[in-house]
C-alpha cells in the first residue's frame, strides 16, 4: 500500500478488503457439528481441552446455517448420504467440506462388501480437504483445518465469480 | 432348570410342535420348534410358574447357506430363576414366515423388524413390520446369502469402479 504504509505508526494497518475478509474467515472456521462414526470421537478430542480447536477459531455449530465447514467424520451410509447432501445444501456460501478418515474418503473397510456404504463422500458433495487415517489423529484433523485456512486465504470472495 | 428338562417339558406339552433338541455343534443347547407355534411356546415359557422366562435377550435371523432354510433364534432368560433357553425355528426360503412374539416380549418388536429388514422374514402378527435399518425404498434383503447388491441406489454408485 506504498505511500500510506507506516504513516500512522503502529495504530493503523492498511490492507485489501479481500485479505481482511479472508483473514477473518480463515480465523473462524466454524464447523458443522455432526459425527458419523469413530472419526467423530477424534473430532471431539480435537475440540476438547488437549488439542483445543478454538485456538484456531474453529468451533462446533449445531446448525448448518451457522457453519462454514462441514467435517464429514465417519462412514457415510447410503441412508445418511441423502441427509449429508441436504445438510450441505442448507449451509450458506462460502462453504467447505473436509472429508475425514478412510470411510469418508473412499469407503474405507467397507470398500469391498459394504452394500450400504457410499464409497467416498466426494460422490455427493465437493470435497476441499481429504484427511487420511482410520481414524485420523486430532493432529491430522488440525492439519486439515490449517490446509483449509490456507485455501481460504488464497480465495478472493469479493471478485465476481466466473461461470 | 436345565435345558434338557425344559425340552422334556415342552415336548410333553406341545408334542410334534417341538421338533428336536440340539446339544452338539451349538454354543447353547437349543430347542428347535415349529415356526407357527413359537408364539404359544414363548407365552407358555413366560407364564408358567416353574419357568418364568420373563426376558428375551436376543432375537436374530440367520441364513446359513443358499441351499438351506432361514432360521430365527430366540435367547430367553429368566431373571427370577436364573436359567436360560435357546429356541430356534426354521422357515422356507421361498415364503419365510414366523409367528411374531412382539406382543409377548416388547424386545422382539425391533429385533423382528431387523430380521425382516435384512433377511425378509415375515413375522405374522407384528404390530408394525417395516424396515428398521435400511431405507424404506431399499430393494432386496442384504444379509441373505444369495443377495446381489444393486449397482446404484438413488443415483449413488454402490460398487466402487475398479
Amino acid at each position: 500500500m506504498g505511500a500510506l504504509n507506516h504513516k500512522f505508526n503502529e495504530n493503523i494497518l492498511i490492507t485489501s478488503l479481500d485479505k481482511l475478509l479472508n483473514w477473518s474467515r480463515s480465523g473462524s472456521e466454524w464447523y458443522f457439528q455432526f459425527g458419523l462414526a469413530c472419526c467423530a470421537i477424534e473430532m471431539m478430542s480435537a475440540a476438547a481441552a488437549r488439542h483445543d480447536l478454538e485456538r484456531f477459531g474453529a468451533m462446533p455449530r449445531s446448525s448448518p446455517r451457522q457453519a462454514d465447514v462441514m467435517i464429514v467424520a465417519g462412514t457415510v451410509t447410503l441412508k445418511m448420504a441423502t441427509r449429508v447432501k441436504r445438510l450441505y445444501e442448507q449451509m450458506a456460501e462460502p462453504k467447505y467440506v473436509i472429508s475425514m478418515g478412510s470411510c469418508a474418503n473412499s469407503g474405507g473397510p467397507y470398500w469391498q462388501h459394504g452394500y450400504h456404504v457410499l464409497k467416498g463422500v466426494d460422490q455427493i458433495v465437493p470435497v476441499d480437504v481429504y484427511i487420511p487415517g482410520c481414524p485420523p489423529r486430532p493432529e491430522a484433523l488440525i492439519e486439515g483445518l490449517m490446509h483449509l485456512q490456507k485455501k481460504m486465504r488464497e480465495q478472493p470472495v469479493l471478485a465476481k465469480k466466473e461461470d | 432348570m436345565t435345558e434338557q428338562e425344559i425340552y422334556a417339558d415342552l415336548s410333553s406339552k406341545f408334542g410334534d410342535k417341538v421338533i428336536e433338541f440340539m446339544e452338539e455343534g451349538t454354543l447353547n443347547p437349543t430347542v428347535v420348534v415349529d415356526a407357527g407355534a413359537i408364539a404359544k411356546i414363548v407365552t407358555y415359557l413366560k407364564d408358567e410358574e416353574r419357568f418364568q422366562f420373563d426376558s428375551l435377550m436376543n432375537l436374530a435371523g440367520h441364513d446359513a447357506d443358499v441351499e438351506t432354510e432361514f432360521s430365527v433364534i430366540y435367547h430367553l432368560v429368566s431373571t427370577e430363576l436364573k436359567h436360560y433357553i435357546t429356541l430356534k425355528v426354521f422357515t422356507s426360503r421361498d415364503e419365510p414366515k414366523v409367528a411374531s412374539i412382539a406382543e409377548i416380549h416388547r424386545t422382539a418388536d425391533w429385533h423382528e423388524r431387523e430380521a425382516f429388514d435384512l433377511y425378509g422374514i415375515n413375522f405374522e402378527g407384528h404390530p408394525d413390520l417395516k424396515r428398521i435399518l435400511m431405507e424404506d425404498d431399499w430393494e432386496g434383503y442384504p444379509l441373505r446369502k444369495d443377495y446381489v447388491p444393486a449397482e446404484f441406489y438413488r443415483g449413488m454408485r454402490i460398487e466402487k469402479v475398479k
